[in-house]
């Protein structure tokens, strides 16, 4: 086995040739980049003064009295600018395709939250972005294709197999091969080929980094859990990164499980019936039928409908670093409305997963422990399809 | 020496330029896919490049992403492909290469599936999402089976990856026209004829070169620094559309225009 960009056995470079010589140029870049101080200055900086980061990590009286348990910490990455954890790696990326000469950025985006961020950082320095959304998530998702429009940005709704997530980056990786000199491609999650799944993590490890370092000061040591939403896992990854060797830490990824057990009725990957194969580059957990054929994967979430996952998940999942569980649609969507009620804030529906799951893990937990939850984007965006969803129309 | 290699022989000792026509099996359905096979060979066709229908072809365009929605449709699965290669070979000895993306082979068991799929006559396999880099196990089960794994070059594969990939190449060598997907459209094939002048050096494999070619002038240009053209869209699409009697004009017109141009 080629050993080189694998976790454990996952991960790997499964692209037509036409992409090789594009990987290699973005490794070489990255290696050069990662350490370089100027451009790790510049990427703070921006991440400092334009998405807002630090973000908090909010201790949440009042739903921690709603379970009257261990102590509930939200880490704030809705707060950043546009809205989601989406921003960092964007923002990182969006550097290292300026440093490599490239005029255009193409991106994939599942809720749109990724286009966005994308499309945020294409207008800040002065680049094109195309950004391809699967049909029907444009039809869900129509605040963020007009964000997206708004920015500058050419939406371009992809029809292909089943129009959702997997299908437009598929389209997003035939265009890059199509326009390989001068585009780079900003994935949006911790999937794909070689150095991506990496270089998204570095991007996103700040999250786990600063929960570390407010929970000295906030909690007195290091949390008993963090639980992040897994779609391909770039908010969960960028939690547990930094806690990864600290075993008194229990990671928690929550997938969703959509509206059942049924094949093609839910997205968990890697707390269900996933099998390990090769999608988008990578060699990961995957949901696929008994030809090796890929399922289509079901969430109420447009950001969590993936049937892949990032592959250092699958090797979390393998040796025991994290654990995935899930929740349904339903526990989502109760959760959504129960942060809502009870802190005043309305998360997106992704982040909706991680919060559903503390109706399971709180009542294992005592007084003296602390979850931290992390709040990876805000839920404007989902307002319009939560309230269909509960029986209203909105306008 | 395999079918592929004799018929490769066959063509250069005559001065002539090779065709390979691309087919999804179970497009537009299991019984004209075999049929549009059978007559492709009548029809001109050296080689067959039989397309196994993946979810997620990536490195295909619109067209063959079609046809494998299509394919599956129909309930195309490994055991149907391997089925429908037997049919084939008890009827034809043209070369026959499959074209399929790598999951759905790993997940039959590659070293099962180049067994059986030899044992029922194919003669190698293309596998568009392994480079170089991850194929190395691949490669070796291929050799041990007498099994023709494809190398691919395109105008982005430097001298030094050439040397590389290509040294050790068998059957043939993909030469991927343009960047991009396959798909008919214009393409400038100067750029491809200088990478397969810098592969010759490295390698004797002949060299096919695919994506893009839509009509007999694009063929003979293509052909002009290569063994032999690669074409698929252009043939899927009229399949797809019903018009079985223009796809095999069509695959005798690029003969045709081949062979006046390079000898007959």
């Amino acid at each position: 086995m080629n050993t080189k960009g694998r976790f454990g056995k996952y991960g790997g470079q499964y692209v037509p040739e036409i992409v090789m010589p594009a990987l290699y140029e973005l490794e070489e870049n990255y290696a050069k980049y990662k350490d370089d101080p100027d451009f790790q200055n510049e990427f703070h900086t921006y991440l400092r003064e334009y998405a807002g980061r630090p973000t908090n990590l909010y201790y949440a009286k009042k739903l921690t009295e709603h379970y009257g348990k261990a102590r509930i910490f939200l880490k704030r990455e809705d707060l950043l600018h546009t809205g989601a954890h989406k921003i960092n790696n964007a923002l990182g990326q969006a550097l290292l395709a300026k440093r490599m000469g490239k005029k255009r950025i193409v991106a994939e985006t599942g809720a749109g939250q990724h286009g966005v961020a994308s499309a945020t950082v294409a207008a800040l320095f002065g680049m094109e972005c195309h950004v391809f959304m699967g049909a029907v998530d444009v039809e869900r998702q129509k605040l963020n294709v007009f964000r997206m429009k708004l920015l500058g940005a050419k939406v371009i709704p992809v029809h292909s197999g089943t129009g959702t997530l997997k299908d437009a980056t598929s389209e997003a990786i035939r265009y890059w091969a199509t326009n390989i000199t001068d585009t780079h491609y900003i994935i949006g999650s911790a999937v794909g080929p070689h150095p991506y799944p990496t270089i998204v993590r570095d991007f996103q490890k700040v999250i786990g980094e600063e929960i570390r370092t407010q929970a000295k000061e906030k909690i007195g040591g290091l949390p008993d859990y963090v639980v992040a939403c897994v779609g391909g896992g770039s908010n969960a990854i960028g939690t547990f990164y930094d806690f990864r060797n600290d075993k008194s830490v229990q990671k928690i990824g929550v997938e969703a499980g959509g509206r059942g057990e049924k094949e093609g009725d839910n997205a968990k990957t890697l707390s269900g019936t996933g099998q390990p194969g090769i999608l988008h580059g990578a060699y990961s957990y995957l949901l696929q039928d008994p030809d090796g054929q890929v399922v289509e994967a079901y969430s109420i979430s447009a950001g969590l409908d993936y049937p892949g996952v990032g592959p250092e998940h699958s090797f979390f999942k393998d040796t025991g670093i994290a654990k995935y569980v899930s929740v349904t649609d339903q526990e989502a969507l109760d959760a959504f409305q129960r942060l809502s009620e009870i802190e005043g804030i309305i998360p997106a529906m992704e982040s909706s997963h991680a919060l559903a799951y503390l109706e399971k893990l709180m009542p294992e937990t005592t007084e003296d422990q602390s979850v931290v939850v992390c709040l990876s984007g805000r839920g404007d965006k989902d307002v319009a399809m939560v309230a269909k969803a509960l029986g209203q129309e909105i306008e | 020496m395999t079918r592929l290699e004799q018929k490769m022989a066959a063509l250069s000792a005559a001065g002539r330029k090779g065709i390979f026509i691309y087919i999804t099996a179970g497009a537009p359905d299991i019984e004209t896919s075999k049929r549009a096979i059978l007559e492709a060979e009548k029809a001109g066709a050296d080689v067959i490049e039989l397309g196994l229908p993946f979810s997620d072809p990536m490195a295909d365009g619109p067209v063959i992403q079609d046809a494998s929605v299509c394919a599956l449709r129909n309930g195309m699965t490994t055991k149907k492909e391997l089925a429908i290669m037997k049919e084939l070979r008890a009827e034809t000895d043209i070369p026959i290469i499959g074209m399929g993306y790598i999951n759905a082979m790993y997940h039959y068991g590659f070293e099962k599936f180049v067994t059986d799929f030899k044992a029922a006559g194919m003669d190698g396999i293309i596998v568009p999402d392994v480079p170089h880099e991850e194929s190395g196990e691949m490669r070796k089960i291929c050799a041990a089976h007498d099994f023709h794994l494809a190398e691919f070059i395109t105008p982005g594969t430097t001298p030094n990856r050439m040397k590389e990939t290509c040294v050790g190449a068998t059957g043939f060598i993909y030469c991927v026209s343009n960047n991009g997907v396959t798909g008919v459209k214009k393409i400038d094939y100067s750029t491809i004829g200088q990478v397969c002048e810098n592969a010759r050096k490295f390698t004797d494999t002949p060299l096919a070169v695919g994506f893009g070619i839509g009509s007999p002038e694009a063929a003979v240009e293509a052909a002009e620094h290569a063994d032999a053209v690669i074409v698929g869209s252009a043939v899927v699409g009229r399949l797809l559309k019903g018009q079985f009697d223009e796809a095999m004009t069509f695959i005798h017109s690029l003969r045709t225009a081949l062979d006046e141009k390079y000898g007959k």
